[in-house]
């Protein structure tokens, strides 16, 4: 057992926009009920000003640390950094993480009951952007009592929700951290996304996404799952991990069966991939995805970044093809033109997209120092040294 | 790997560009390194600090001071950075370990009023006595390296940043030397510099 651990945890679960008060969404369409299921790691202070706001990637989840059940092998998607001691050290700071609107682990998602019908959404859930997904996490920390978030951190998809939330609610961030992302999905991660989604729609089995209860469009999700996780790895790595070495046979087999190593990896994560989400969330996720574009919604970068108040810290990898560091430079440039502040690291690793997940030693030194750095120079002037580093 | 010998020389560097900054100017440190002088100049100072080094790793360091850094390589410019931005751009060691020096000087003077340049003259007697007299590449307090392994790729003396400076039109505002282990400050320019200064630290500015 890591002693670092958050131990044992308890997802709980925030439900609003209740019967006659539903939510509305950024395409104008309403929702409600709305549950949102999350976990909390630490304590809140006095205060409740040393909340840390975790936000997951496309197919992360509310279990970022520790473990549900005590025969749990599987400890939560990011516990290498939240724990006593670690980056979101839980000694210090109040670590909340929610699963998205849309997903399929806990919160409203399309698999969810429409109330209005008593059968599954499926289609007719609306269609949701990275904007609605702050939007209830915002309604989770009011509930929570916090007026102010210490700290909002993601990677991937959970850096849009980062960047998203400074700017919708700039106010309620003190600094803001967002890992391997971008501002505005490429054309090329749109193509990507477009290619998952129809591998799953092609699928018999999706049948316009009213599949619950029967067998489902399993081969096109692990289809869509395999495209993404190629995005994911760096061409360094897949040589280095596969190679051109064959699986199990010493010699070359003349058929279509999975033979080489790597085919042979894609295809085990594809398949353990469709045991544990939804297809119809894989489609309304990259949806939301496809359609992040902060200057769309907040005008040129240098413009929108123009009224954000929060101290930024913004970190890349080098074999990150997916999320390449000069997009991210892009918006540190357009930050350092009107003069916000913003910090820049690029972490050299092999490990392409995925390195955040992977490779977390230097990152969690980074952001452990950058958590202790926001508070030594926070102009409010609250007593703040207990966040100091040791 | 400036800091070697630096540390040498007790850092006196250091205090000579702290005492040039006024409280509260906005300072981007270009080879900031671990970010200690800018931590510095923000408790002391309470500057508004900005690091640029090309190892991310030692930049982490300035992030826990509540330093911004951005990672980044001179050799390619500071485009990122918009003009006038900055009140004082300091390099201090680090002119002479750049591959473009020309290009990072245009680009400080770009970005800030003023910039305060920090390097180890190659015109110190030793230097010349060392080559002249032993045969092989000399070395001081301030250029310890041998011929394999020093990181200075650019070797210039006084004499030669003074005449950079008149060629491209930059204002020297002063010049301060460490003559042993004592700072000099001279409007004119000092004769005997070029001759005995171990390091030389200009404060320079575009000519308007």
């Amino acid at each position: 057992m890591d002693r670092n651990s958050v131990g044992q945890v308890t997802p709980k679960k925030f439900t609003f926009a209740q019967k006659g008060d539903p939510m509305v969404l950024e395409s104008g369409r309403t929702l409600g009920p709305v549950d949102i299921v999350y976990e909390t790691y630490g304590e809140p202070d006095d205060t409740r000003s040393n909340a840390v706001l975790i936000c997951h990637a496309l197919s992360g989840d509310a279990h970022a640390a520790g473990y549900h059940d005590v025969h749990d092998k599987r400890t939560g998607w990011w516990d290498t950094m939240i724990g006593p001691g670690k980056a979101f050290d839980t000694r210090k700071f109040w670590v909340i993480c929610s699963n998205i609107i849309g997903g399929c682990k806990g919160s409203t998602g399309p698999s969810s009951i429409n109330p209005e019908t008593g059968e599954p959404y499926g289609l007719d859930f609306p269609i949701i952007t990275i904007g609605d997904m702050v939007d209830t996490q915002k309604r989770l920390i009011d509930h929570l009592g916090i007026s102010r978030l210490h700290a909002i951190v993601g990677g991937s998809m959970g850096g849009f929700q980062v960047l998203e939330w400074s700017l919708r609610y700039p106010e309620m961030v003190r600094s803001a951290i967002s890992i391997a992302f971008c501002a505005r999905l490429s054309a090329q991660g749109i193509a990507f996304n477009a290619v998952g989604r129809s591998a799953i729609t092609s699928d018999p089995n999706w049948q316009n996404g009213h599949y619950y209860g029967e067998p489902g469009p399993q081969q096109g999700l692990a289809v869509a799952r395999m495209i993404g996780h190629i995005t994911y790895l760096s061409e360094f790595l897949m040589d280095s991990k596969f190679g051109r070495r064959l699986q199990s046979a010493d010699r070359l087999s003349y058929d279509f069966s999975s033979e080489f190593a790597v085919e042979s990896y894609l295809n085990h994560k594809g398949s353990t991939f469709t045991e544990r989400f939804d297809a119809n969330s894989y489609l309304y996720i990259t949806k939301a995805m496809d359609y992040f574009d902060i200057s769309r919604a907040y005008g040129p970068l240098a413009e929108a970044f123009a009224k954000a108040t929060a101290r930024y810290l913004f970190v890349t990898y080098s074999t990150d093809w997916l999320f390449p560091t000069e997009q991210s430079r892009e918006i540190v440039r357009a930050m350092l033109s009107t003069g916000r502040d913003v910090s820049f690291v690029e972490i050299e690793s092999g490990y392409g997209h995925d390195a955040f997940l992977i490779e977390v030693e230097k990152l969690d030194r980074i952001l452990s120092s950058f958590l202790c750095g926001i508070v030594e120079r926070d102009p409010t002037g609250e007593s703040d040294e207990r966040f100091v580093c040791q | 790997m400036n800091d070697l010998y630096v540390n040498k020389l007790d850092r006196t560097d250091r205090d000579m560009i702290m005492s040039m900054i006024p409280e509260k100017a906005r300072v981007l440190d270009l080879g900031s390194g671990n970010c200690s002088l800018l931590a510095d100049l923000v408790a002391r100072k309470q500057v508004v600090g900005f690091g640029v080094d090309i190892d991310g790793e030692s930049l982490v360091d300035g992030l826990s001071s509540g330093i911004s850094t951005y990672h980044g390589d001179l050799d390619e410019g500071l485009s990122d950075f918009p003009d006038d931005s900055f009140d004082y751009v300091i390099l201090n060691q680090t002119l002479q370990v750049v591959k473009h020096p020309l290009l990072v000087i245009t680009e400080m003077l770009r970005i800030g009023e003023f910039g305060i340049v920090g390097f180890p003259n190659f015109g110190h007697w030793r230097m010349r006595l060392g080559l002249l007299l032993k045969g092989r590449a000399p070395k001081s307090p301030a250029l310890p390296f041998e011929w394999f392994n020093t990181p200075n790729i650019r070797q210039l003396t006084v004499k030669d940043m003074r005449d950079y400076c008149q060629r491209e039109h930059i204002k020297i505002i002063r010049e301060h030397y460490l003559f042993g282990s004592s700072w000099y400050q001279t409007r004119l320019l000092h004769p005997y510099a070029n001759i005995f200064a171990h390091i030389g630290l200009f404060v320079i500015t575009r000519i308007s």
